[in-house]
């Protein structure tokens, strides 16, 4: 085991933990949108699916980006439309009963 | 790290720092409905910022299908985003986990051949451990998530499909892929170890999902969701790429968290959701078990003087609602009864809808303000001092057998206690069982008015009843 993988590690690991504590705090009503959203934070993979469609290689690897960027850019674009087009549909109670 | 950095690679670094952190920002915003949507924004920023400073990156040297694959892939995104209705969001849910997890799975692949083509610097271990997890936990996702959204869609029944020895097959599968993987690990040329990894996870994550039933699907989306976040979490480890790292962990510690909460709602425990084959096909029962005599039924006629002549209403819908397409219709009735200054709010359980939360959205959607869609912990102490507690589709999240009868398949699920309010009236198209399969006693209970059928048309109904007079 190298430096490179053991930092990566302890970023996961604390990742895990920051997001336990965030997610804890999201209140039922807002559960589908937080799910939608991470779902598009899951395209990240978008980043390396770039580098395999881009980089000097063979065909076939820059395909496999290619098909990789595709799925990626719908898990992204998607999932950040689709969950701004449900928070924009909760709205506060206008008449704000006494 | 021991190699030196440039410039334009520590800039790089940075710009992904600043990335995670709008992630990390995005996320607590979501923690309230004034904020959600800036907290939605916050993250798109984030991805904006990646996927940029990835452009610069001077490892890309050509273009094509880059520009390709982000026009095509932003399009169908953009498409379905826009289209897709909101009772189907559990659907689309499920196919976005299986593209995320699909997409980990071909950069791992792509980055293998990419390692171990001529002249470049042959894997480590630790990558090469990361590819064969990666690959892994991808394929799992996407095609347990394409037999989800099949099983939701109605393409694939709902009902447990199971045979003899399935876990034993699984078990089977993961031990091949941990060998497998090992031995990849050994000589890192053997490409076909990693070709068989794929294939016995292509099985898994099919045979994973098969056995969960219909009304189970809630878990199993969270479930995937959260693997979709490992499965980049692991494809960040493959490239020693912190952005995806942190990303991935987040995305999968939300899905953890939601799978808990689902679990803890139905009072099953995550093994027994996965392993225990619970359920019969999920579509709507038209049976008629149950004895319509024992029960008092009303008419929409006597069922308007009721809701007249209540001061506090609690509404409960469950997932018949939005069959029915009543959202509008009930909110139609909520604000007539509001301007009679009757009291209505909504009592949502945690498994309303088909996916977490899905009962809200649908509501809003309805345009029913969010402050008055009450969870359970919130409500169920004031279902004692309210008049009428109007059910509509929902069943087994009112059953009060759960509470009281040790016996019950129910007993110990946390429900809405709606027998504690001072009348009921349950909107329902026959005396059938829900999911669990199991009578549900407050139909017969004294204070209960049974209105039988469509829960839209009954509503409007009831909605004209009471302009009329």
């Amino acid at each position: 085991m190298d430096a490179t993988i053991l930092f990566s590690i302890y970023i996961f690991a604390l990742a895990i933990f920051v997001g336990f504590e965030l997610i804890t705090k999201v209140p039922p009503l807002l559960h589908t949108p937080l799910m939608s959203g991470s779902n598009a934070i899951s395209g990240i993979t978008v980043v390396g699916a770039l580098i395999s469609a881009g980089a000097e290689n063979v065909a076939l690897s820059k395909i496999l980006g290619f098909l990789a960027l595709i799925f990626a850019m719908i898990n992204v674009v998607g999932g950040f439309m689709v969950t701004d087009r449900m928070l924009e549909m909760f709205k506060k109670d206008k008449k704000d009963k006494k | 790290m021991s190699e030196t950095l440039n410039t334009q690679q520590i800039i790089i670094y940075f710009v992904y720092l600043i990335a995670s952190f709008f992630f990390i920002l995005g996320l607590k915003k979501l923690g309230s409905p004034k904020t959600a949507r800036r907290g939605n924004q916050y993250a798109m920023i984030g991805m904006l910022l990646a996927i940029v400073m990835t452009l610069l990156n001077e490892e890309i040297l050509e273009y094509t299908y880059i520009i390709a694959g982000l026009i095509i892939g932003g399009a169908i995104g953009m498409l379905v985003a826009k289209k897709v209705q909101m009772t189907s969001m559990p659907e689309m849910v499920a196919l976005f986990n299986g593209f995320g997890g699909g997409s980990s799975t071909f950069v791992a692949y792509s980055e293998y051949m990419r390692d171990t083509g001529v002249g470049s610097v042959p894997p480590t271990t630790d990558i090469t451990i990361s590819i064969v997890l990666s690959v892994l936990i991808g394929t799992v996702t996407f095609f347990g998530s394409l037999v989800a959204f099949a099983k939701l869609q109605g393409i694939l029944r709902g009902a447990p499909i199971t045979f003899k020895g399935q876990q034993a097959l699984n078990a089977l599968g993961l031990i091949a892929v941990v060998v497998l993987g090992a031995m990849l690990t050994g000589d890192y040329t053997q490409e076909q170890y990693l070709v068989a990894i794929i294939a016995i996870s292509t099985l898994l994550g099919v045979l994973a999902v098969i056995p969960i039933g219909g009304a189970d699907m809630p878990v199993v989306i969270s479930l995937l969701n959260s693997y979709s976040g490992l499965a980049a979490a692991a494809t960040g480890f493959v490239l020693s790429n912190n952005v995806l790292i942190i990303s991935g962990a987040l995305v999968g510690a939300s899905g953890i968290i939601l799978t808990k909460i689902m679990c803890k709602a139905m009072n099953r425990s995550l093994a027994n959701v996965l392993f225990a084959a619970v359920g019969t096909d999920d579509s709507t029962g038209t049976s008629t078990r149950g004895d319509r005599s024992r029960v008092t039924e009303y008419t929409p006629e006597d069922a308007a003087m009721v809701f007249d002549s209540a001061s506090s209403i609690l509404i409960v819908p469950g997932y018949g609602l939005a069959v029915a397409q009543a959202q509008h219709i009930v909110h139609e009735l909520a604000t007539l009864l509001q301007d009679r200054n009757i009291k209505v709010r909504y009592a949502i359980h945690p498994v309303a809808g088909r996916m977490p939360g899905h009962m809200n959205v649908l509501l809003a959607e309805a345009n029913v303000p969010y402050d008055l869609l009450l969870e359970m912990d919130e409500i169920n102490e004031e279902f004692q001092n309210t008049d009428l507690a109007l059910v509509l589709g929902a069943n087994d999240v009112v059953n009060p057998s759960a509470r009281t009868d040790k016996s019950s398949p129910l007993y110990g699920m946390p429900i809405l206690n709606v027998d504690m309010a001072r009348s009921v009236m349950i909107v329902k198209r026959s005396l059938s069982p829900g999911f669990a399969g199991v009578d549900n006693p407050l139909f017969y209970d004294d204070k209960t008015m049974m209105l039988f059928g469509d829960a839209k048309e009954m509503i409007t109904a009831v909605v004209k009843e009471l302009k009329e007079s």
